[in-house]
């Protein structure tokens, strides 16, 4: 059928994803005020928690402090990028309008979210990496190659549910009023999920509340993958993210669309 | 149905469209030929962003239809035939120029080549820079390098000049040229009444979200030829009011306004009837006032 050219020119939907996950992460790297917090904020943490404040002491309950905070505090990093690497820039691509231009361009209809959820993957491996460099260093931490590579999945999937939070938020608040809700979101469940404090720790009250929060399951998932007490079922801690993933990203998606038609 | 190839780059069938209460179109029906540029005027609120949000297929029209080349603007494989540049582009700061082009090329399946795209937008120098440290008007034509990238038979071009100075505005309206010239339809916003002057072969006047007048810049010049006489005459406003060609009449102070359509008639009465007259002005109409005579007119 379609013989008449010889060589008909034709669009590579891989280089367009490609370029496009690229530049989503060349944009926020070369925004300081978004790239120094999400890396060197859980860094600076691990290193004040984990190393400073103990010393090579053995936790309650068989809990080894490097290895649960390099768990905790990886869980803690990885909600960075969701939230403020995709709700922040969502807010902001919708406001000025770079959406809108999107849309009318020929863009694949997933490049957009896509590069964004590569994005946060990227910065979820890095944030994994500089802390287990930090572990292994500094904090005595010593883990099989199967419960590294384990950590790192549970990691850089984790942050799925976080995009999802972050393109509701982004779909939803302006962009000057972006980075304040999501650090009202972000701070607070951060304390009540146990990724600062372990919640053993916590009043009681705040232990039996604690699965409200996404990140007490991307935690409990992180502390078993380095072979940590953790409570609940994997597959319901999964399953639990996964909803929230789902239930957030079609709450969004109406949104955006009708942000990007320029009629809100 | 017909062909693609021989369907009209945008056609706009008695279009509907409604933002709450708000009516933005009101039964517009717009067709746009090969190789023709349609400029399509009116004043702020007029409709004109809604018409092109509706061929970019961003927002759905609550009734009529609206193709480009035959087909809904929502595929995919129409809008690669598609070119824009809207008012606002949100561009990020970060992004460099040459980063912004081979993403926007990556979208079209046989894009200009760089230094094509560099030479007809005028981005000598500029693919190194951030987007975000450019001047208003290279902005401009970083977005209209966008708008070219994917060699569109079909662009938008939503308020192009806002914000260049008269050389870079001349030298934009050259690459436009040349594009219609080969075989581009371009559908040109602008408050500019030069630039559709020097560019369209047809007008589309919209108003209140109907179309106003339609036809070459000739005739709708005609109709927007009205012309202000401003000047200092004790003359009676009722006596005015009463000669040939004037539209209308008013005193501010010790100052005569008067509209008309031909200022030569009324001047030459006016220094004939009032020998202490002075401080003449004549000036062209505002657009937009002449828009709503238009649209005065039409209702």
């Amino acid at each position: 059928m379609n013989t008449i050219a010889l060589n008909p020119p034709r669009f590579s939907p891989l280089r367009c994803y490609a370029l496009e996950a690229r530049h989503e992460f060349l944009r926020l790297a070369r925004t300081p005020m978004f790239c120094v917090p999400t890396l060197v904020f859980p860094a600076v943490f691990y290193l004040l928690f984990a190393v400073m404040l103990n010393h090579g002491t053995a936790g309650s309950g068989g809990t080894v402090p490097g290895i649960y905070m390099l768990a905790t505090f990886g869980v803690y990093g990885v909600m960075t990028p969701g939230l403020f690497g995709f709700g922040v820039s969502v807010a902001l691509d919708r406001e000025r309008g770079w959406l809108t231009l999107k849309r009318a361009l020929p863009m694949p209809a997933g490049a957009y979210l896509g590069a964004k959820l590569l994005m946060a993957m990227l910065f979820a491996a890095a944030i994994f990496a500089i802390l287990g460099l930090l572990g292994t260093l500094c904090g005595g931490v010593r883990l099989s190659a199967l419960a590294w590579l384990r950590l790192l999945l549970t990691e850089v999937f984790g942050v799925l549910p976080f995009c999802a939070i972050g393109l509701f938020l982004g779909a939803r608040v302006s962009a000057q009023a972006a980075p304040a809700v999501a650090n009202l979101i972000y701070l607070p469940m951060a304390f009540f999920a146990g990724l600062w404090v372990p919640l053993a720790a916590l009043p009681a009250f705040l232990q039996t509340i604690a699965p409200v929060w996404p990140p007490y399951h991307l935690a409990q998932l992180a502390l078993r993958a380095v072979d940590q007490p953790a409570t609940g079922s994997t597959l319901g801690h999964v399953a639990v993210l996964a909803a929230i993933t789902a239930v957030f990203f079609m709450a969004a998606r109406g949104r955006l669309a009708r942000a990007a038609a320029g009629s809100s | 149905m017909s062909s693609p190839v021989s369907a009209s780059p945008a056609r706009l069938s008695d279009v509907c469209k409604h933002y709450g209460a708000v009516v933005a179109l009101d039964g517009v029906d717009l067709h746009v030929q090969g190789g023709e540029l349609l400029a399509l005027l009116g004043p702020n609120g007029a409709g004109k962003s809604t018409a092109i949000a509706l061929c970019l297929g961003l927002v759905e029209p609550d009734r009529g239809q609206v193709r480009l080349f035959g087909q809904s603007p929502r595929l995919l494989s129409v809008r690669r035939r598609v070119g824009v540049m809207l008012q606002t582009a949100g561009i990020p700061d970060t992004l460099e120029v040459g980063e912004l082009l081979a993403q926007t090329r990556s979208y079209y399946a046989d894009p200009l080549g760089i230094d094509e795209c560099v030479q007809r937008a005028g981005l000598e120098g500029l693919l190194n820079r951030r987007y975000g440290k450019l001047s208003g008007g290279q902005q401009r034509r970083v977005q209209f390098a966008l708008a070219i990238c994917g060699r569109p038979q079909l662009l938008f071009l939503d308020e192009p000049t806002v914000g260049l100075d008269v050389q870079a505005r001349a030298s934009l309206w050259q690459t436009i040229r040349a594009l219609v010239a080969e075989g581009c339809a371009v559908v040109l916003t602008t408050h500019y009444l030069e630039e559709a002057e020097a560019l369209a072969d047809r007008v589309v006047v919209l108003a209140q979200g109907r179309i106003a007048a339609s036809g070459s810049v000739t005739q709708i010049r005609a109709r927007v030829s009205q012309r202000r006489i401003r000047c200092v005459s004790g003359l009676p406003t009722d006596t005015i009011a009463t000669w040939p060609e004037v539209r209308s009449v008013c005193r501010d102070g010790e100052h005569v306004e008067i509209v008309t359509g031909a200022a030569e008639v009324v001047v030459r009465q006016l220094l004939f009837e009032d020998a202490d007259l002075s401080e003449l002005e004549v000036q062209r109409a505002g657009l937009s006032e002449a828009f709503l005579e238009i649209t005065r007119e039409a209702a």
